[in-house]
């Protein structure tokens, strides 16, 4: 099963082409990698999919639907999830809070249910509140419950950055170098992290810089140099592929 | 220890309101007993700033405007159309809100501080109007306003405004604790997160402002009654200033801070208002940026740290004002 296909999806940026005619799919429940050398177009590409720019030609298909140019906040609602490769956070806010804002939008209770403080506005806070708890406990981040978000450890903040993504129960999450400025050891727990993502069935993309990491962790891997896919197959093929290595050695060599 | 903060908290809280109460019968005299009910009408307004401003990020520049904008419109209705004093203190407050929804449907589609110059100008125009179509504003000599049976009485107006001030504080409270008000704090805090992570920040951004704007239109209705006069300078860009001051001054995104503000900083400003004219935005400017700079979290922020140090410790204070 097919649970994001993207076609043709292009993105100029003034005379620079930052991503031409990309085509990938990903299967539901897989985890899929995104490599590449610095501005090879990755996170243009998460930008596209998850509608925080619109592409200027293609189509992005997620569960069947076509979502093309959807505006962020209905593509979340629709499912995806995204963390940024600059972690952004909530940050002058606690943890717990940092959370609780990713379940908003599975909420409904609006000015009246608060004004008038009906049972709903009740209900949906404490689901809230337990689905808190979960995701702290699945993240590893009691300890940091109350602390404000911009206090907390780098490593730690990356995480809270995949748990507010996962607050509101996604299909597929968008994670851009979810390791980055990490040090080894804090690294395995993220790669940890990521794999139980998936044994919950939540599909996941991921870019990377760390070869070996995603070679272990992606079921399938796309490669990208200058805006164009050069490589799409199973880790090993791609890591032995010519044009992957070449990217790879051009950028040492640079 | 959390207990005991809570608790002294509430204590603080619970003898300034004692105070407040008590207030009319220790020998105050009629006119600060006026210019008390005045301040709390100010600090209705400044309440109701701090929700768009505060808790939602978003510097409203033209709540003298919507201020002068309920005063009227609740002048109106009960002078001119002879309405009751309640169907024309609810019209007040709905006809602002309506025209705070018609501002801020272009002007909060977009982020950064094009929504301050927005309302800015449009407090500008509202004066402006108010100044020369004086088949509506009454002109200089402005308009009277009729005062209900139950409030002749100073002190009545005075526990009035006291009330519906705790009747906001309220109805704030819920909204800030809520689902809702973390919403309107994500705006604040990283707008562009705020929509990856699901939230329509237009649309809360919209609620918010009209809710802000619902409230002071109520303040400025009640203004109008205290003075049982209106006239156009109510609709000064001035006031803009004058509120952004005490929520600021007072502690933005928090409970306490603007109604401390206002309170402590209403005769002051009024002083200044009557002694330096115009001169007066250069004083502005200077308190505004001695405060954003040295006191970001106003008086309350200074407050909590004062508590912070008595206890010897250094706590995050941050953390605990700005969220429920
Ligand atoms: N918003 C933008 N405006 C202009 N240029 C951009 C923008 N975003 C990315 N780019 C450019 O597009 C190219 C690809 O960037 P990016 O997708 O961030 O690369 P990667 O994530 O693979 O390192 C880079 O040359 C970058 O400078
Ligand atoms: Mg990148």
């Amino acid at each position: 099963m097919t649970i994001l296909r993207v076609e043709g999806l292009t993105k100029r940026f003034g005379g620079l082409v930052a991503v031409n005619k990309v085509d990938f799919e990903v299967s539901e429940g897989s985890i899929l990698g995104i490599i590449g050398p610095n501005g090879a177009g990755k996170s243009t590409i998460f930008n596209l999919v998850s509608g925080i720019i619109p592409p200027d030609e293609g189509r992005v298909v997620f569960q069947g639907k076509e979502v093309t140019g959807w505006k962020p906040y209905r593509m979340a609602r629709e499912g995806i999830a995204r963390t940024f490769q600059t972690t952004a956070l909530f940050e002058e806010l606690p943890v717990y809070v940092n959370l609780l804002i990713g379940y908003r939008m599975r909420t409904r209770s609006g000015l009246w249910d608060v004004v008038l403080q009906t049972p709903r506005a009740r209900r949906e806070k404490k689901e809230a509140a337990e689905k808190v708890m979960e995701v702290l406990a699945f993240t590893g981040l009691a300890e940091y419950a109350f602390r404000p978000a911009g206090s907390i450890p780098q490593e730690a903040q990356k995480r809270l950055a995949i748990g507010i993504a996962l607050m509101g129960n996604p299909r597929l999450v968008l994670l851009d170098e979810p390791t980055g400025g990490v040090g080894m050891e804090e690294t395995n727990g993220i790669i940890e992290l990521i794999a139980r993502i998936r044994e919950r069935g939540i599909t996941v993309c991921v870019i990377e810089h760390k070869m070996r990491m995603i070679m272990s962790l992606a079921n399938r891997i796309v490669a990208l140099n200058f805006g164009v896919k050069i490589a799409d197959g199973v880790p090993q093929e791609v890591c032995e592929d010519r044009a992957v290595i070449e990217a790879y050695l051009g950028e040492q060599h640079a | 220890m959390e207990k005991l903060e809570k608790y002294g908290k509430r204590a603080f809280f619970a003898l300034l309101l004692a105070l407040a109460i008590a207030l009319p019968w220790i020998g105050l005299k009629l006119y600060q007993l006026r210019v008390l009910t005045l301040a709390l009408a100010w600090a209705i307004a400044a309440v109701s700033l701090n929700l768009i401003l505060g808790y939602t990020g978003q510097a409203s520049l033209a709540h003298g405007a919507f201020l002068g904008i309920g005063a009227y419109t609740f002048g109106i209705f009960t002078e001119r159309v002879g309405l009751n004093f309640w169907p024309s203190l609810l019209i007040a407050g709905l006809v602002t809100a309506f025209l705070g929804l018609l501002v801020g449907l272009p002007s909060l589609r977009t982020k950064g501080p094009y929504f301050a110059i927005v309302t800015l100008c449009f407090n500008v125009i509202v004066f402006k109007v108010f100044e020369n179509w004086t088949w509506l504003s009454g002109g200089i000599q402005g308009q009277k306003v009729p005062c209900p049976s139950f409030l002749t009485q100073r002190w009545a107006r005075y526990y009035f405004v006291l009330g519906a001030l705790l009747l906001v504080l309220v109805v704030v409270r819920f909204i800030v604790k809520s689902l809702l008000g973390i919403t309107f704090m994500s705006i604040r805090s990283n707008e562009n997160l705020a929509e990856a992570t699901g939230i329509n920040s237009f649309r809360y951004k919209l609620l918010s402002f009209t809710v802000s704007c619902f409230i002071v239109g109520l303040a400025g209705a009640l203004l109008a009654v205290e003075n049982q006069h209106l006239d156009f300078t109510v609709t000064n860009y001035a006031y803009s200033f004058n509120l952004l001051v005490y929520v600021l001054i007072g502690g933005a995104a928090t409970l306490s801070g603007p109604v401390l503000g206002a309170v402590g900083l209403y005769y002051f400003l009024d002083y200044v208002e009557k002694s330096l004219g115009e001169y007066r935005f250069v004083l502005f400017g200077f308190i505004l940026i001695v405060a954003i700079i040295y006191f970001p979290r106003g008086m309350v922020g200074g407050l909590s740290r004062l508590w912070d140090w008595a206890k010897g410790r250094h706590a995050s204070y941050r953390a605990r004002e700005v969220t429920p």
